[in-house]
């Protein structure tokens, strides 16, 4: 096979292997929530459809498709029906440079188990993100709701504000990786002398993880949504598969926060005895237990997300606007130039 | 190279397929019987008094420029970043001064107000 067969190949199975997980993620995701804030108040959650209600998301896709869903009178319906699906494009796009294990040779060549391997990784990351803003927005605009525009011009200005001391709380990651790609940031927390960068990088980590929860709308941020005061913020006037979507869409961006959490501060794959277990990184079971290592990683964060929504109150507009520009993006350029200064000297 | 970006543009023809043929099902599975009062505004059973495609308070707009700013000053931080091991310690002094120059129209930006949210 030529190079340019091979690439196609290789990208249409990874693109494929990459939709599948995160379609069945996402939806495992809403029985997990649903499971675990049970168990957090007390009571089962679903244990019904299937066992211990394994199948409860497919009685749920299933319900979505077959509701009614009607368009309202005033909303535009164009920019109504495309919104959702901006923002579950946009959730899938940004999943397609996280790594979920290390490189391995296969026919000849080295094959990554990322979608792509792309020297910008992080850059990417940062553009796509940006756009997640778009699917929230329209959808808000365009439905001629007051609560669906009160929601969405909240998550216009939330979402903005905090992509900031996410961009910079990856700099100081940057900085000491001297590396762009994610599959680089990994091996240089491998390095001799480098250790997981959340031991290099308490700060920045704390920041990145209080800018990813903001970033995908979930409590204690979820001002976005706040069904109490909103009904449901932005997606108000959607309903079946079309609300379906942006459901995915934001577990999906869950996942994505998460892995990108374990993958830049967490040492990714990298297991915890890392010496011996690496000493034959060929053998296939190597491949296997770094993969096993990065989904025990990505668990721990999406629980650490139930953990929050069940115990933290949400916080107030005005609390959350001030929090992200007068504490955040100050601690994030000075955790940013600290780190530089240490990188610079030695 | 550049055959990196191919798998982006695979996954992005997917993705996106995927994502509007489920929006294109949602126009054609479920019952469809549409009536006044379903397709008005859902206000808590209220009837709506105002359409609300209305003016809003100008802090959105000074919190979209304000992230203009402050994001293209991050983009402008990546390559640097990169490359300062190269740079030693004299690229560090060259991007605190540029940071010096930022965090006065920040001082200036809280003074005046544009950060906090009520006043």
């Amino acid at each position: 096979m030529n190079d340019w067969g091979d690439v196609l190949v290789t990208g249409i199975i990874k693109s494929v292997i990459a939709l599948a997980l995160l379609m069945a993620g996402g939806g495992l995701l809403t029985l997990m929530e649903r499971k675990i804030l049970g168990r957090l108040q007390t009571r089962y959650g679903p244990i019904r459809v299937g066992p211990f209600g394994l199948l409860q998301p497919l009685a749920d896709g299933l319900k979505m498709l077959l509701k009614e869903q009607p368009v309202p009178a005033n909303a535009k319906i164009g920019v109504y029906l495309v919104a959702p699906a901006i923002s579950l494009f946009v959730a899938f796009m940004a999943f397609a440079i996280v790594p979920v294990g290390p490189s391995f040779f296969l026919f000849g060549k080295m094959r990554t188990l990322s979608v792509t391997n792309v020297n910008i990784g992080m850059l990417y990351l940062l553009a796509i993100l940006s756009l997640g803003v778009y699917g929230v927005v329209l959808g808000a605009w365009s439905s001629a709701n007051r609560y669906s525009l009160l929601g969405g011009l909240r998550a216009g200005a939330q979402m903005i504000s905090y992509e900031i001391s996410l961009g910079l709380a990856i700099l100081g990651v940057v900085v000491l990786a001297g590396t762009l790609s994610p599959i680089g940031i990994v091996e240089a927390q491998k390095a001799p002398g480098m250790t997981w960068f959340v031991f290099l990088q308490p700060v920045g980590f704390f920041l990145f993880m209080i800018g990813g929860v903001a970033e995908t709308n979930r409590a204690p941020f979820d001002l976005v949504e706040a069904e109490q005061e909103l009904i449901g913020g932005y997606f108000t006037e959607y309903g079946g598969m079309r609300w379906g979507l942006y459901m995915l869409a934001e577990y999906i961006n869950m996942l994505t926060v998460s892995a990108l959490v374990a993958t830049l501060f967490l040492g990714g794959w990298i297991g915890i005895g890392t010496g011996i277990l690496w000493t034959v990184t060929a053998a296939p079971w190597a491949q296997l237990l770094g993969v096993f290592w990065f989904f025990v990683k990505v668990a721990f964060f999406i629980f650490v997300y139930f953990w929050f929504r069940a115990t933290l109150p949400r916080i107030r507009y005005d609390q959350l606007m001030g929090f992200g520009w007068k504490v955040l993006l100050p601690l994030s350029v000075l955790n940013m130039l600290v780190t530089a200064l240490y990188v610079s000297l030695r | 190279m550049l055959t990196e970006y191919i798998p982006i543009l695979i996954l992005s023809l997917l993705a996106g397929g995927f994502a509007l043929t489920n929006i294109a099902v949602t126009l054609l599975s479920g019952p469809y019987r549409p009536s006044r009062e379903k397709l008005a505004p859902y206000e808590s059973g209220m009837t709506e008094i105002q359409p609300p495609r209305q003016r809003f308070p100008v802090k959105f707009y000074v919190i979209a420029m304000l992230f203009l700013l402050f994001d293209i000053e991050g983009v402008s931080f990546f390559p640097w970043a990169i490359i300062l091991r190269g740079l030693r310690f004299p690229g560090f002094v060259e991007m605190l001064i540029f940071v010096l120059i930022l965090a006065v129209g920040y001082v200036f930006l809280w003074k005046k107000g544009a950060l906090t949210w009520e006043r």
